[in-house]
């Protein structure tokens, strides 16, 4: 008995095994997949909201398209641009960054990597292997400020808006114009809940800004807050009055208590982005989603339907049409 | 020798630990390390950004052991900070034209200067008044966070960004980045903090005021009865702490964004504290854990990123024992030498 071919021999069959499962996984990996990098603001994936909807777009890709994903959530503001970068080094094929915090971060990497796509979610980068994901919120507000005045029994309609920035407002503006087409004496009072990133996440102070408001006579709040809408949600059920959700379809969360909710896709623009980019038909430049193509909308199913008679679905689809079709203009506060 | 070996065994426990926690989690602690080790070594770019997350570090390491030399704990180093990044972002905002060096020297001394007054606050208030420096560090840390959001939104709001930012310094101020890095933004601040701690050095071994801080910190009324004014001592101490920590808004502001940003720190603040105790309190042991915890820091968002199970928040519970066992060994030595006291 000689054990030492033997042993040989074993080894080298243990070798040639090996670099057979090399040559099947690198062979799977470069034919099967088309890798799409996801980067999630510091809200994560579980806000139920802007976030958890960008999720939900790239899953369903995952499971439709049959790409490879992964998903990230920064652990800092400087965070974001290693990130972006790990993934362009790596063979990832399509970049997504998601909320306007990544804009510097996604120009800066994208100049460096040219021949990597990209896409952003509310942000416009000029670059040619960027694709700037940007939505109507103003229209979406529009329609689910009529609806509030449709519905508000006391002529009064309230606004709790998450942080302070422009996009907040322009929710804003568009959701007055709205409830003002209806009703021209309606009162539209707004309220937001910080002025740091912290305010998207603050649901006591949502609530306390929507106690007020219900306190004062207002009968319809709408939530553009992140995760502090929730805290309105709370108010709405403790003073038996209506709230309406925002970006996700929110109405399963207190079901009779949410009157609708402004739905803004982000799960369909990254969904979109995605099976583009995967057929070879990625486009750069600005994509904007209004009410025309349901980027923007607003929620029926069966958790609000008994809140929304036929005479109000009517005539928020008529405003619909009439915005889709360019006789309304609704104000838009970036163009202010 | 127990004094290098003790920190390093803490830092072995408390990643046994964590590589424990992964492989529960499933995945290999092997591969775990390997990540963690390419994450903040792997390449020029990588090492560059471990370094730029340990910049922060050696300043806010050195703004809890200068005080911990004196027998002051620094919660406060977060507030420094802020104050510091923000006064150096404010001239840059308000005076954007100003020529090259003499730019972000003035930039500099704001930053030192902000962060020295609030540092000096809690140390007067515990000098004068004994109100302790724990519960007033913390409290001015909100008070920053306060006083930064309202100077940066109300008063120098970038017009053209939805981010809660000043609108960006002028070009004059930007320092130096190191190119080797491959664009991580490594910047002259490295150096700086590096002859902060040369500095802290001389200043606690070499200088009569350094061995009175010591004094003080070992055995106040022994350094009483030695002639040595404690109250002075601890103002003293505190102030150099804040002004070290309102360093750290050189490398964000004129080394790395240009302007100030709400929310740009991870916390290097707290976990300062953490890097100082590692460092058992010595400037070379602050250099040392600080690189460690940038790799940390850095190798967090890898991890996330190239495993299946790591996600954030196990990354987080790494460090956290790394800084749980870490702590434990200072409390340890802490007591000890409170009871032969």
């Amino acid at each position: 008995m000689r054990p030492f071919p033997d042993a040989c021999l074993r080894k080298c069959g243990r070798t040639a095994l090996l670099w057979m499962a090399v040559l099947v996984f690198s062979l799977s990996s470069a034919f099967a997949d088309f890798k799409v990098g996801l980067v999630l603001d510091r809200g994560g994936k579980d806000d139920k909201s802007f976030n958890a909807s960008a999720y939900e777009g790239a899953m369903k890709a995952k499971k439709e398209q049959g790409i490879f994903l992964k998903y990230v959530e920064a652990s800092d503001d400087n965070a974001f641009e290693p990130l972006l970068r790990a993934f362009a080094q790596k063979d990832f094929d399509l970049i997504i960054g998601i909320g306007f915090a990544q804009k510097e971060a996604i120009k800066k990497v994208a100049a460096q990597f040219p021949a990597k796509h990209f896409a952003i979610v509310d942000a416009d980068v000029n670059a040619p292997n960027v694709r700037s994901l940007l939505f109507e919120e103003h229209e979406g507000a529009y329609i689910v400020g009529a609806i509030a005045a449709l519905t508000s029994k006391t002529g009064k309609v309230g606004f709790v808006g998450g942080m302070d920035v422009p996009l907040i407002r322009r929710f804003e503006m568009g959701y007055e114009a709205g409830a003002k087409k209806i009703n021209p004496q309606i009162s539209v009072t707004p309220n937001f809940c910080g002025v740091t990133s912290e305010a998207w996440n603050n649901p006591p102070k949502g609530k306390e800004l929507a106690m007020v408001q219900y306190d004062g006579g207002v009968d319809v709040i709408f939530a553009a807050a992140g995760a502090s809408g929730f805290g309105v949600f709370d108010a709405a059920e403790e003073r038996k009055k209506l709230a309406i959700g925002c970006d996700s379809n929110q109405d399963w969360t207190k079901p009779g208590l949410i009157l609708t909710s402004m739905l803004k896709r982000v799960d369909l623009a990254v969904y979109t982005t995605i099976a583009e980019a995967k057929a070879g038909k990625f486009a750069a430049g600005p994509k904007r989603f209004g009410l025309a193509d349901k980027g923007v909308d607003y929620s029926i199913d069966q958790y609000n339907e008994k809140l929304l008679p036929d005479s109000v679905r009517q005539r928020a689809d008529e405003l619909k049409t009439e915005i889709i079709a360019g006789k309304i203009v609704v104000p838009d506060y970036y163009k202010k | 020798m127990r004094k290098v070996l003790q920190p390093i065994l803490a830092v072995a426990l408390g990643l046994a630990l964590g590589l424990g926690v992964t492989r529960i989690a499933g995945e290999s602690p092997w591969h775990v390390l390997q990540i963690l080790w390419r994450s903040a070594f792997g390449s020029n770019y990588d090492f560059g950004m471990t370094l730029f997350y340990s910049t922060p570090l050696i300043l806010t390491g050195l703004a809890v052991a200068v005080p911990f030399q004196a027998g002051l704990f620094n919660i406060g180093a977060e507030g420094q900070l802020t104050l510091g990044a923000l006064a150096a972002a404010a001239v840059g905002a308000l005076w954007p034209v100003m020529p090259w060096p003499l730019a972000p020297v003035l930039a500099t001394l704001a930053a030192i200067l902000a962060g020295t007054v609030w540092g000096a606050i809690p140390g007067w208030l515990r000098a004068r008044r004994g109100s302790h420096e724990v519960i007033n560090t913390i409290m001015l840390n909100f008070i920053a966070a306060g006083l930064a959001s309202y100077v940066t939104l109300y008063l120098l709001k970038n017009p053209d960004s939805q981010n809660p930012e000043t609108r960006p310094i002028g070009a004059g101020y930007l320092i130096h980045q190191f190119g080797v890095f491959g664009g991580a933004p490594v910047s002259l601040a490295l150096p700086l903090a590096v002859m902060a701690a040369v500095l802290v050095w001389i200043l606690l071994w070499r200088t009569v005021l350094g061995y009175e801080m010591r004094a003080v910190g070992q055995s106040e009324p022994a350094a009483r009865a030695a002639g040595i004014n404690p109250g002075r001592i601890r103002i003293i101490a505190m102030s150099v702490a804040g002004g070290l920590a309102g360093l750290v808004g050189v490398g964000e502001v004129l080394g790395n964004a240009g302007k100030f940003r709400l929310g740009f720190s991870p916390e290097y603040g707290f976990i300062g504290i953490a890097v100082a105790l590692l460092g058992r309190n010595q400037p070379v042991g602050v250099v040392a854990s600080a690189l460690l915890f940038g790799a940390l820091h850095k190798g967090a968002a890898d991890l996330d990123l190239e495993t299946e199970h790591v996600t954030r928040e196990l990354s987080l519970i790494l460090q956290a024992l790394i800084i749980l066992s870490v702590s434990a060994e200072g409390l340890w030595s802490w007591m000890k030498k409170r009871r032969e006291a």
